[in-house]
């Protein structure tokens, strides 16, 4: 009977605890989610020369890993050199989480590797897009026989991947590659098995150059794979084609050429054979720019920048962006200083930190994609008002 | 009948919310499980569990979980096969054999494979002990044997054989040192009952010990088949991650998937609600299945196996 007793105690004590913390993190949500950081609240008291210290902001981020190496170099720079007074956190929880928390209004910006569906537009049309670096797919395979100089098309690669192709030495890959002697020898196909953005450009690439593999697979993170194994992130993927002889699979440009990669050069509309780098990479993003991409605030739902035009453009490559809205006073806790400061950390990430890029193997922006920055950082707005980029 | 506020009773209360809140934690769970999966039980019902598509390309979803569901069973199955005969020889050979000078190193060292992270297994197995497999075990076997549907397959070192043997090693530390405990709190009287009737050193171990033992012994590999069930980085490194129909685990040297390793890898970057309700859905089975399990070693204890070994005390 006692105990009985005691156990109704607990668990009505329990549902007292759980319900507080529940009532409480629902009532203090828009209070507590970004901006009254310890780091902004010491200005408010008076200082000595209020006049002369800069406000302390503390500025939020969260979404795509794809950019994040890139991310955190320009940040410590900005932090360090640029603006001691404020704090940038960026975490890499992947684009899917950051765009949930852009929508929950948790943070001040997102990265995402896609840009936003017409469906997310409709529910944050606020938005703006700020292409802030470039990403590239690279096909990496591994002959024992065949060092380097591998030859592919985007309908070779497709029906490889499809599982139509299944030996290295089918005439399809030979008649593409007549100088090299190919191997009898099963195709072994590894894919990403984790849901990646690297995969949504690759699959992207494999819907617009197929139509059987539109018709079979699409365009998605993830994708129900015909054939292969899965392995998980690029360094899953790079471990099983790097030890395993006969395989081909795809990983992201900054990671096949850090860890330098067999890697095979593909066929551009203009018919050359285009290795990945990251002045090929560059030169699509530059040439389909020219070609015509939307403003920031336009959807960027249908933009792709797969098989660009240019002579010397690498064809599987894809904008990785960063997601603000345009009218900052949506956010919960935003302020005119932080707002500003918001602004110009965005104007330095396509600006000065574009000067990082190459010495961590990412594609700096093209001059015509940095002017259509510009102009959609200056649309930036704070209870309607302009922002200062510098 | 002194009912006032003292220590006693605090500490009383103390321990019964501690307790009561694991059952809490439990019933949050499961109804998160329970109300995430609701959108892709009521799109696919019956299908969900039966079916062996999954697709979640935008505009094609199709979600089926079977494959994953025997994938999870045949990993932790082989793991059972592999890791419980060599656990319980650990643990006999520990309390009946081993010199004292030996007893405590080995049995550390036995335990220190469980501190061992899993993303530690998973890498190594990925890097190293794959190959092990693949040169050593699986292209032998699958030239000499190859025509046997369950060696059929490229010999990869990516699949269900190598992700049962990691999970293998992963269960035997828990496995052997509860059994060490069980088959050492054995009563002396009893093995000295058995070799006074003239039994020999095999037969007083095989008829005796592990017999008394056995509701014990039950009780470990039903922890490590808890652990292998639910076991995810490790799992996700070396199964060869495939989907849908592919994943069906028909060889031991074919890829395939478990529960947890498709959550693990689709889960974080589904922005798609039918999607995310997917992933939940496969949780909710993870957690019956883990249930099922349970309950049914607690039957199996409690009904069968004491009556037994009731019979041989």
């Amino acid at each position: 009977m006692k105990t009985a007793y005691t156990i109704v105690i607990a668990i009505v004590a329990i549902a007292i605890i759980a319900g507080g913390i529940v009532s409480y993190s629902f009532l203090s949500q828009p209070a507590t989610s970004p901006s009254p950081s310890p780091t902004a609240t010491p200005t408010q008291t008076p200082t000595t020369n209020p006049t002369v210290a800069p406000t302390a902001v503390t500025l939020t981020g969260a979404g795509a890993t794809f950019p994040y190496p890139l991310l955190s170099s320009v940040i410590t720079q900005y932090v360090n050199d640029v603006k001691p007074n404020v704090q940038v956190n960026y975490q890499a929880i992947g684009s899917g989480g950051g765009i949930s928390a852009l929508k929950g209004k948790t943070i001040d910006f997102a990265g995402s590797d896609a840009p936003l569906s017409a469906s997310d537009m409709a529910d944050v049309p606020n938005a703006l897009h700020i292409p802030e670096t470039i990403g590239a797919v690279t096909v990496a395979y591994n002959l024992p026989d065949v060092p380097t100089g591998l030859h592919l098309t985007g309908q070779v690669i497709a029906d490889i991947f499809q599982g139509t192709i299944t030996k290295w030495n089918d005439p399809a890959i030979q008649s593409l590659n007549s100088d090299l002697t190919l191997p009898d020898k099963d195709i072994l196909v590894v894919h990403r098995s984790d849901s990646s953005g690297t995969t949504f450009i690759f699959t992207g690439y494999l819907t617009a150059v197929s139509s059987a593999w539109d018709t079979a697979v699409g365009q998605g993170k993830s994708v129900a794979w015909p054939v292969g194994i899965g392995s998980s992130g690029n360094t899953g993927v790079a471990s099983v084609v790097t030890g395993q002889s006969y395989t081909i699979g795809y990983v992201e440009l900054a990671y096949a050429l850090q860890n330098s990669m067999t890697v095979a050069a593909i066929q551009n509309p203009a018919g050359n054979y285009v290795l990945p780098t990251l002045e090929a990479t560059t030169q699509a993003a530059q040439s389909m720019a020219s070609a015509g991409l939307p403003t920031g605030a336009e959807s960027w739902a249908n933009v792709n920048i797969l098989n660009a035009p240019d002579a010397q453009a690498y064809p599987i490559v894809s904008f990785s962006y960063l997601l603000v809205y345009k009218e900052l006073n949506v956010v919960p806790g935003m302020t005119e200083a932080k707002a500003t400061e918001l602004v110009q950390f965005l104007w330095y990430v396509v600006h000065d930190g574009q000067q990082l890029a190459s010495g961590l193997e990412y594609a700096p922006l093209p001059a015509n994609v940095v002017q259509l920055n510009e102009a959609t950082i200056q649309s930036i707005t704070f209870n309607g008002q302009q922002l200062p980029t510098s | 009948m002194n009912r006032k506020f003292t220590g006693d009773n605090v500490f009383k209360i103390l321990a019964a919310v501690i307790a009561a809140s694991a059952v809490v934690i439990l019933i949050v769970t499961a109804y998160t499980l329970v109300s995430g999966s609701v959108p892709v039980l009521q799109r696919f019902g019956l299908g969900f569990f039966a079916g062996t598509q999954w697709n979640p390309v935008e505009g094609r979803e199709i979600f089926g979980a079977l494959p994953y569901v025997l994938g999870t069973l045949v990993t932790s199955g082989i793991a059972l096969l592999i890791g419980v005969p060599l656990s319980i020889g650990i643990a006999v050979f520990l309390v009946e054999m081993a010199p004292k000078a030996l007893r405590v190193p080995i049995a550390y060292l036995v335990e220190l494979l469980a501190a061992v992270p899993s993303v530690i297994y998973g890498l190594w197995g990925l890097f190293v002990f794959r190959f092990w497999i693949q040169n050593y075990i699986e292209i032998p076997v699958s030239n000499s044997l190859g025509w046997l549907p369950i060696f059929s397959g490229t010999p990869f070192g990516l699949d269900v054989l190598t992700a049962g043997i990691i999970l293998a090693i992963m269960i035997i530390p828990t496995v052997a040192s509860i059994s060490k405990e069980v088959i050492g709190a054995v009563p002396n009287s009893i093995r000295e009952g058995a070799y006074s009737i003239g039994a020999t050193k095999w037969e007083v171990i095989r008829h005796w010990v592990l017999s008394y033992g056995r509701s014990g012994i039950f009780g470990a590999v039903i922890l490590g088949l808890g652990r292998a069930v639910g076991e995810t980085m490790a799992v996700t490194m070396v199964i060869g991650n495939t989907i849908g129909p592919a994943a069906i685990p028909t060889s031991l040297f074919k890829p395939s998937q478990t529960m947890s390793s498709l959550i693990a890898n689709g889960f974080l970057e589904s922005t798609a609600s039918l999607e995310k309700s997917a992933y939940i859905g496969v949780g909710l089975f993870l957690l019956l299945l883990s249930l099922i399990i349970n309950i049914a070693a607690h039957v199996m204890v409690t009904r069968v196996l004491k009556v037994k070994g009731g019979a041989v005390e």
